[in-house]
């Protein structure tokens, strides 16, 4: 069934001058699925990415995103897709309200509607209090719920987390993935980029990404009976080895 | 002793960071503070290292007052701050040079006890250390923190940001250097690392929530955990939570990590009621309680 | 000493390393004295001027002739009608219309008095000034041939000199000014940017956390900008002899070491702003607005203090920046030697030793 994959890649490319940092990468991710695109620092994670989220261009391959090609249709995408990073996802010095405002204006969302989620948001998260308060002043945890509810504020087919719950408390952290796990279960896609293997477990499928090629691509379930390990950390470590 | 801590209290702007602390490290012990960022962690790493004054309580670290004999400290300790704090503009080799002579010694006077760690980097030594992986950059942090021979190392999240082989590398220098008399202070917000320390303290909120061995302190955990698996992860959440003898309810990987309020709890009755809430492909099985479990449990 | 030297070290790989730094440690110095030497200056030079003749004799003709031959202005047209006046203005082709009244000759040796008007395209204040004044000499001296012609009645002609600077030349007071600011510059936000760097890099923490004593460090980072600068100093001195034929008039000896205790005071401003800012932004912002606006502004650079509003003029008082002018502009243009600038230098070693004294108390051996 093709029609249901939202994120179709295929000999995926990029080079910077002789350095290949994607090499030929190939995956599809199917619609609703929580996909895990994992790899250590500089293995090549953060520049596919760049190039399905239409800020980059491929040198060379296919990929569609949403149905749209990236080297053609890049600015569909960015409508049709969410963004959020561990490094920035709001304003500090916006409060939460100016917050979902700005991020539903620059989407396009007429103010009713923005008005609309707001209430719906506030009312899903319990922030009540502190809806007038500066988003830098909040706790770790509710900056990342937050924000991540601000990346679905445009109701987007597919959305990219980078990284979204290094360093998170266990606690809060199970309730963001409990967000994932209804956004994914409302038909929205979700692809987190990390490097910490734990996050990868919550995934439905990961690929695991070393020197600019995908060396693994299952189920977390399915990897860890194939390396015979019990985590995928162990995963991890293994394939590393493997490969050196 | 070597690193003493008793009801240590601190603040920043009404914002309490460390509250009524106390923990005490054995001689050679390799010690791990275990928490989430905000936790406090980096606080008491200061506290600790004299560059912080704690609002009340007081400490000792390899035997000095860290208030009354600071200087005696800083010559007597390694300190491996959070973020990575090497000079980038310098290479490998340049900066463990300049650490060695600020601490008024040499490359080769002290070579024995990182030679394990630094040839590994060596090849690289003529490398600027702001063009270093991860791995390598950590690697070289170490070195140049062991260079003076210190009694007691302080190594504030050494392991954030690094892939799992290097943590894992990482992790087995550090029962190296543990022989070596070392005494090793370690923070860290991975859960999974407790496990490679002799004693752990769990810390939240700038609260210690408990203080043992890593093996003792899943042992304090009340009950028994289940992992239950089904079809669709978030439909199996909204039940569980629904179901009314339910205790705790957390993802956990594949899997979701259930405790029931009852002690005799029969699987099978759940079992039915995840079906009728039509869900499909159900385990429910008793699993081994881990350190983030407890951790929860405690923060709850 | 040798964890000094080690830590001095380590400083001058940052500097050299630091290519786009070191760029602007040299090459701005260079640009700058370029750019006041030759690009602003007060004097003007071809300036078009237009001519309106009502009476088209033989002496206005020899006053245009006379105009038109000088460097400073060029002949643009002649005007015909009063209307064409504006034009010309507005179109922006001539910045100054000079008008002769009718019969202007005949006046002239009829009644002994004639007018003509000078009108200036006073949208650069400073260059309508300077054309006037300009313009007004020339007729003067026109007059003053035609008033031997006629020999009449004496009358006083003020004869002036001007000491020191007699071509008036303004690059003469912009060196002083530009090595000052560079100086000032170099020192001041060099320093406290490479301290904060290390604030921000995170490496500040192990030093406080090892034996290297806070003096050791604020000396390390002093000591290569105190080579550097001096460096930059003798560059723009050596610019201003040899490109833009500056008179030295005073001891090279003197003028090195006014310079060495400016270069010093501007240091202890960079460790002054290092203690109070966290980020190297921060550092870089205090620089510039604290440190070089007043430099640019108030130290009797560009404008003179004399005619500055007494608020501004009390001021201009704490800036070290003002005494190091008088002083630089004593030596090379007057020559004078010690005797006539103690003051001022002890002012400057007054105000150092205060910003060292508060650096050291306000230097952190702890993060807080």
């Amino acid at each position: 069934m093709i029609e249901t994959n939202v994120i179709q890649v295929e000999n995926l490319t990029k080079k910077f001058g002789d350095f290949i940092a994607v090499n030929a990468i190939t995956f599809e991710v199917k619609r609703g699925e929580i996909f895990g695109f994992l790899g250590a620092n500089g293995a090549g994670k953060t520049t596919a990415m760049k190039m399905l989220i239409g800020i980059s261009s491929p040198t060379s391959g296919n990929a569609k995103v949403a149905d749209f090609d990236v080297f053609t249709n890049s600015e569909d995408i960015k409508k049709n897709i969410g963004y959020m990073s561990q490094k920035f996802a709001l304003y500090d010095d916006l409060t939460v309200k100016e917050n979902i405002t700005f991020f539903g204006g620059i989407y396009g969302l007429s103010r009713k509607k923005i008005e609309e989620k707001r209430q719906l948001l506030v009312e899903e998260l319990g922030l009540q209090n502190i809806v007038n308060e500066l988003v830098g002043s909040l706790p770790l945890g509710w900056k990342q719920k937050i924000a991540f509810s601000v990346a679905l504020l445009h109701e987007p087919k597919i959305v990219f987390l980078d990284e979204p719950t290094g360093g998170v408390d266990p606690i809060t952290r199970r309730q963001f993935w409990e967000m994932i796990y209804k956004a994914s279960n409302n038909g929205t896609t979700v692809f987190v980029t990390t490097h910490y293997m734990d996050e990868a477990e919550y995934c439905d499928r990961v690929s695991i990404m070393v020197e600019g090629k995908i060396e693994a691509l299952d189920t977390p379930k399915k990897l860890k009976e194939k390396f015979k390990v019990n985590s995928m950390n162990d995963v991890f470590l293994k394939l590393a080895r493997n490969i050196e | 002793m070597s690193i003493i801590i008793k009801n240590i209290n601190k603040s920043f702007n009404q914002v309490i960071a460390v509250n009524d602390v106390s923990f005490e490290v054995k001689k050679g012990e390799l010690f791990g503070l275990i928490g989430p960022d905000g936790a406090g962690k980096t606080t008491i790493f200061r506290i600790l290292t004299t560059l912080l004054f704690a609002d009340k309580g007081f400490a000792k670290v390899a035997g000095f007052d860290v208030i009354k004999d600071y200087k005696k400290i800083r010559s007597n300790v390694g300190y491996m701050p959070g973020r990575f704090s090497l000079y980038q503009d310098l290479t490998v080799e340049e900066n463990l040079t300049f650490f060695a002579t600020i601490f008024g010694t040499t490359i080769e006077e002290n070579y024995d006890l990182i030679k394990d760690i630094y040839i590994q980097i060596e090849p690289f030594k003529n490398r600027r250390a702001g063009k270093l992986s991860g791995g390598m950059k950590q690697k070289l942090a170490l070195s140049c923190a062991l260079i003076h021979k210190p009694k007691v190392l302080f190594l504030d999240e050494p392991t954030t940001g690094v892939d799992p082989v290097s943590r894992k590398e990482f992790w087995e220098m550090l029962k190296r250097l543990q022989q070596k008399g070392i005494t090793i202070l370690v923070s860290t917000p991975y859960m999974d690392e407790a496990a490679l320390c002799d004693r752990i303290a769990l810390i939240q909120n700038g609260k210690i929530l408990q203080i043992d061995d890593p093996k003792e302190i899943v042992k304090h955990f009340p009950t028994t955990i289940y992992d239950i698996k089904a079809n669709n992860i978030y439909k199996l959440l909204l039940a569980l939570k629904e179901y009314k003898h339910s205790y705790s309810v957390y993802p956990f990987g594949e899997f979701v990590h259930y405790t029931d309020k009852r002690d005799a709890f029969d699987t099978k009755e759940l079992f039915q009621f995840l079906k009728d809430k039509g869900l499909n492909n159900i385990i429910i099985q008793p699993t081994e309680t881990t350190i983030e479990d407890t951790f929860m449990e405690l923060a709850k | 000493m040798k964890r000094f030297t080690g830590f001095i070290k380590k400083e001058f790989y940052h500097i050299f390393r630091d290519t786009r730094s070191l760029f602007i440690l040299f090459g701005m110095p260079i640009a700058q004295v370029m750019l006041f030497g030759f690009a602003i200056t007060n004097e003007i030079n071809n300036v078009d001027i237009a001519f309106f003749d009502k009476s088209k004799d033989v002496t206005t003709q020899e006053i245009i002739n006379k105009i038109s031959a000088s460097k400073y202005f060029t002949n643009k047209q002649i005007i015909k009608n009063d209307k064409e006046i504006e034009t010309v203005f507005k179109k922006g082709k001539v910045k100054a219309v000079l008008i002769f009244d009718k019969d202007f000759s005949e006046k002239l040796t009829k009644e002994n008095k004639t007018t003509v008007q000078i009108i200036t395209d006073a949208t650069d204040p400073n260059t309508a000034n300077t054309i006037n004044n300009y313009l007004s000499s020339i007729l003067k001296n026109y007059q003053l041939v035609i008033n031997h012609q006629i020999k009449h009645s004496p009358q006083i002609n003020p004869e002036t000199r001007l000491i020191y600077n007699p071509e008036l030349k303004s690059v003469f007071t912009f060196v002083p000014g530009v090595m000052t600011v560079i100086l000032m510059l170099v020192s001041a936000m060099m320093t406290s940017i490479s301290i904060t760097r290390e604030k921000e890099m995170g490496t500040m923490e192990i030093l406080l956390v090892s034996p290297i004593k806070p003096f050791q460090v604020i000396l390390g980072k002093v000591f290569p900008y105190i080579f550097l600068s001096v460096i930059n100093a003798v560059v723009i001195v050596l610019l201003s002899i040899f490109i833009f034929k500056m008179p030295v008039e005073g001891s090279l000896f003197l003028l090195g070491f006014e310079s060495v205790l400016f270069i010093i005071n501007a240091l202890s401003l960079g460790i002054l702003i290092s203690t109070i800012s966290s980020t190297q932004q921060t550092a870089m912002m205090i620089s510039l607005m604290g440190l070089m606006l007043p430099v640019i502004l108030l130290s009797g650079f560009i404008f003179p203090i004399s005619s500055m509003p007494f608020p501004l003029q009390v001021i201009s008082h704490i800036i070290p920046a003002k005494w190091f002018i008088i002083i630089i502009k004593a030596i090379m243009l007057k020559g004078v030697g010690l005797s006539f600038i103690w003051k001022e230098t002890l002012i400057i070693l007054f105000m150092t030793l205060i910003f060292i004294t508060i650096s050291i108390k306000k230097y952190k051996i702890r993060l807080e």
